[in-house]
């Protein structure tokens, strides 16, 4: 009985398949009356006794396998992972917006879920009409809202607007708005995804803090997130996803190390033999990526050394253009800069930007200069699109992590760490004003 | 062990709502319990729904208005005076509102809740709530129009001087059956136009067709007798449209008609509550 009690998340082989290919979305209703029609043709041609569904078994795909884990009453425990290791998916099962396909999972107490702040504003209405809607979403009783009222408005700092339609709001304004009925939120266990992506980083640093007290406050809470700073400093326990299952379950810091050291070994570069097995579809698949200093892929490079990020990938669709960028982030998954091969973001335009590809394998470089990152791990993340760069191709986050190294080129003076994201040399000079004060 | 901690947890176990996450499997009933719990979503999304609809209009609620006072004028104009439709004694313009009155909440009912949960999918992909709450609430916001249309019938009726009767007293009744209908056939509409969009292009056709076909611009009294029954059976807006002339202008009573329309209006809304139910779990996947 008492143990019971101390378990606010049981979750027991949960498991998530879907369907993927042709016939996802919505078909018409055509569609659906000919394959009616044509199933006990298929049927009777097929010699095996397995259902249809089991031979065409290559259209489906666990998003989530044989996953188990206990959320003890008062933890806050992180879920992190790559995109599409299936974080997001066992969280829409934890919210009953899904249902799994196996398993089984027990939630004791009041769930409040944020898988996205804002959720049912109407632009129309007003901020304070806005207020109750959203409240009523997320699942708290009128007179909670009501009893909350002033703390919300005064937390978003949208006092003066309160009736105002929302599509007058700023953007900004919106999400403080959307973000501060989500913080005042007080159920028992609060299953959160990454919602902290949006708003300003002073906003984001103050939503955090809030989040931070209601998991301090005894409440259990699920987050799901990239951004390791955030999970690490608020929560205990992680666990990493991959490909739908567990790879680890223990210490945040321990789970944030072996998610980031997973990238490629810290060889320095991950690569794929064939375009069969590579990531991509039938416009592109992805060869290789990987880090070059002074000549050799290197998992580990000089902080002074300037290094090239390679990336090899076949094409396979010729007229086509491609635009390739990288995000590059540090440990804690702050993104330092997102780059591609645009004229405008290039020192020297790429000849292949703007130009068709024909078939084949390309390889795309970019150099990051000396003396520029701080010394630590940091993570790629690529992406290949199409000339229209809303149609992604390829979006690998975290796909390769490699370490900077501090030779000793600043440790010459100062021995302590360099707090900050990057570490430039840059130009100091002092003069001497006058002789005397 | 301390007796009294123990207490208290199990006061708290007793307290606290468990949810039990399972896939799911065969045919459910609808959980009353739970939709009981999300009432207030259902007022809010409802009255969402009020607020939003006539925002940046310039005519606003008068809209509400407008839509069957036009459609009286046309069906006065070519059916009533052109092609003499019997209106049993009762002024056309009179006979074709009371009829249009319920007609046009049945129409908007239908027509918002088969769309209701294809366009808040976004709601569908973030948060739970017990999905019904969707076209329930689409059919329940354009009852606020009725309300003020029905205005316009008390001007009608001082106008061609038939005062109120006791009998409009009924009108709460046939409105509830109304609305199980409009419940009813949005359950179905709404679930497989998550899966198939051309629901989206049918209902305007449906609803078209549906007009004909229920005794708005003519009298049930039009239809042959013997093929009356059949005609209540096939079409239960038969019945609620009969019981509203009855209960506004005292037609003939809609009697055993109301009946048959009765027994089919929960057929389909059974029907359709479990279907939606057995749909349900998908539609965040499939919206």
């Amino acid at each position: 009985m008492r143990i019971m009690n101390d378990i606010a998340i049981k979750v027991e082989n949960l498991g998530k398949l879907y369907r993927i290919g042709q016939t996802v979305g919505y078909k018409t209703l055509r569609e659906s009356l000919m394959s009616v029609a044509t199933t006990p043709l298929r049927r009777l041609r097929s010699t095996s006794h397995e259902p249809s569904a089991i031979s065409h078994q290559s259209n489906y795909i666990w998003a989530l396998k044989d996953v188990s884990f206990e959320v003890k009453r008062g933890e806050a425990v992180g879920i992190i992972g790559r995109n599409g290791s299936g974080k997001t998916t066992l969280l829409k099962i934890l919210c009953r917006i899904t249902a799994p396909t196996e398993g089984y999972a027990e939630i004791h107490g009041r769930v409040g879920s944020l898988l996205e702040v804002g959720t049912g504003f109407h632009p129309e209405l007003t901020g304070r009409e806005n207020v109750y809607l959203n409240g009523a979403v997320l699942g708290m009783k009128k007179a909670q809202v009501e009893h909350k009222f002033d703390e919300i408005v005064e937390f978003a700092g949208v006092e003066k607007f309160l009736d105002t339609p929302l599509k007058r709001y700023s953007s900004g304004m919106q999400v403080r708005l959307a973000f501060s009925i989500a913080a005042h939120l007080e159920p028992d266990i609060l299953l959160v995804d990454e919602v902290l992506a949006v708003g300003d980083a002073e906003f984001q640093k103050k939503c955090l803090g809030k989040m931070d007290d209601v998991a301090k406050g005894g409440r259990t809470v699920l987050f799901v997130s990239h951004n390791m700073a955030s999970v690490q400093n608020l929560c205990v326990r992680a666990i990493l996803l991959e490909s739908g299952q567990i790879n680890m379950e223990g210490s945040v810091s321990a789970v944030i190390d072996k998610y980031l050291g997973s990238g490629a070994g810290k060889t320095g570069e991950v690569c794929w033999a064939s375009p069969e097995v590579a990531p991509g579809d039938n416009r592109v698949r992805l060869k290789a990526v990987r880090v070059v200093s002074e000549g050799c892929v290197k998992g580990d490079v000089d902080i002074s050394k300037e290094f090239c990020i390679e990336i090899d990938y076949w094409n396979l669709q010729a007229d086509t253009q491609r635009v390739i960028s990288i995000h590059l982030l540090n440990s804690v998954g702050t993104c330092l800069l997102t780059s591609a091969n645009l004229p405008s973001a290039s020192l020297t335009p790429d000849p292949w930007y703007d130009r068709p590809y024909p078939h084949g394998l390309f390889r795309t470089s970019c150099t990051i200069p000396g003396m520029f990152l701080n010394e630590g791990l940091h993570s790629i993340s690529v992406f290949i699109t199409g000339s229209f760069l809303q149609d992604v191709i390829i979006d690998i986050r975290d796909i390769l992590t490699f370490n900077v190294q501090d030779t000793g080129m600043m440790r010459k003076e100062y021995t302590g760490t360099w707090i900050g994201a990057v570490r430039p040399q840059l130009d100091w000079r002092t003069v001497q004003l006058g002789e005397e004060n | 062990m301390n007796v009294g901690a123990s207490n208290t947890t199990q006061a708290d176990i007793a307290r606290e709502p468990v949810t039990i996450i399972r896939p799911p499997r065969g045919w459910m009933p609808i959980n009353l319990r739970e939709l009981w719990a999300y009432r207030e979503l259902l007022y809010f999304l409802t009255w969402r729904d009020i607020k939003v609809r006539y925002k940046q209009t310039l005519l606003g609620f008068a809209w509400a208005i407008l839509q069957p006072f036009f459609m009286m004028i046309v069906f006065t104009l070519f059916f009533g005076t052109l092609a003499n439709v019997p209106s049993e004694n009762i002024p056309y313009p009179l006979f074709s509102y009371a009829a249009l009155l319920p007609w046009t909440l049945f129409a908007e009912g239908i027509t918002r809740s088969s769309n209701s949960l294809v366009q808040e999918r976004n709601l569908l992909q973030k948060v739970y709530f017990p999905r019904l709450l969707m076209p329930l609430s689409s059919i329940l916001s354009p009852v606020v129009d009725f309300a003020i249309a029905f205005v316009v019938l008390f001007g009608l009726m001082l106008y061609f001087s038939y005062p109120p009767t006791i009998t409009m007293l009924w009108l709460p009744l046939f409105l509830l059956l109304e609305l199980i209908l409009a419940l009813g056939v949005g359950l179905w509409l709404s679930a497989i136009n998550v899966e198939y969009r051309d629901v989206r292009y049918a209902v305007p056709f449906l609803v078209q067709l549906w007009l004909f076909a229920s005794p708005v611009v003519y009298g049930t009294t039009f239809v042959p007798e013997r093929f009356r029954v059949a005609y209540g059976l096939i079409n239960p807006m038969v019945g609620i449209i009969d019981g509203f002339r009855w209960a506004i202008l005292g037609t003939e009573p809609p009697s055993y008609l109301l009946i048959a329309s009765a027994a089919i209006i929960m057929v389909i809304l059974i029907s359709g509550a479990f279907y939606f139910r057995r749909r349900e779990k998908a539609f965040a996947d499939v919206v």
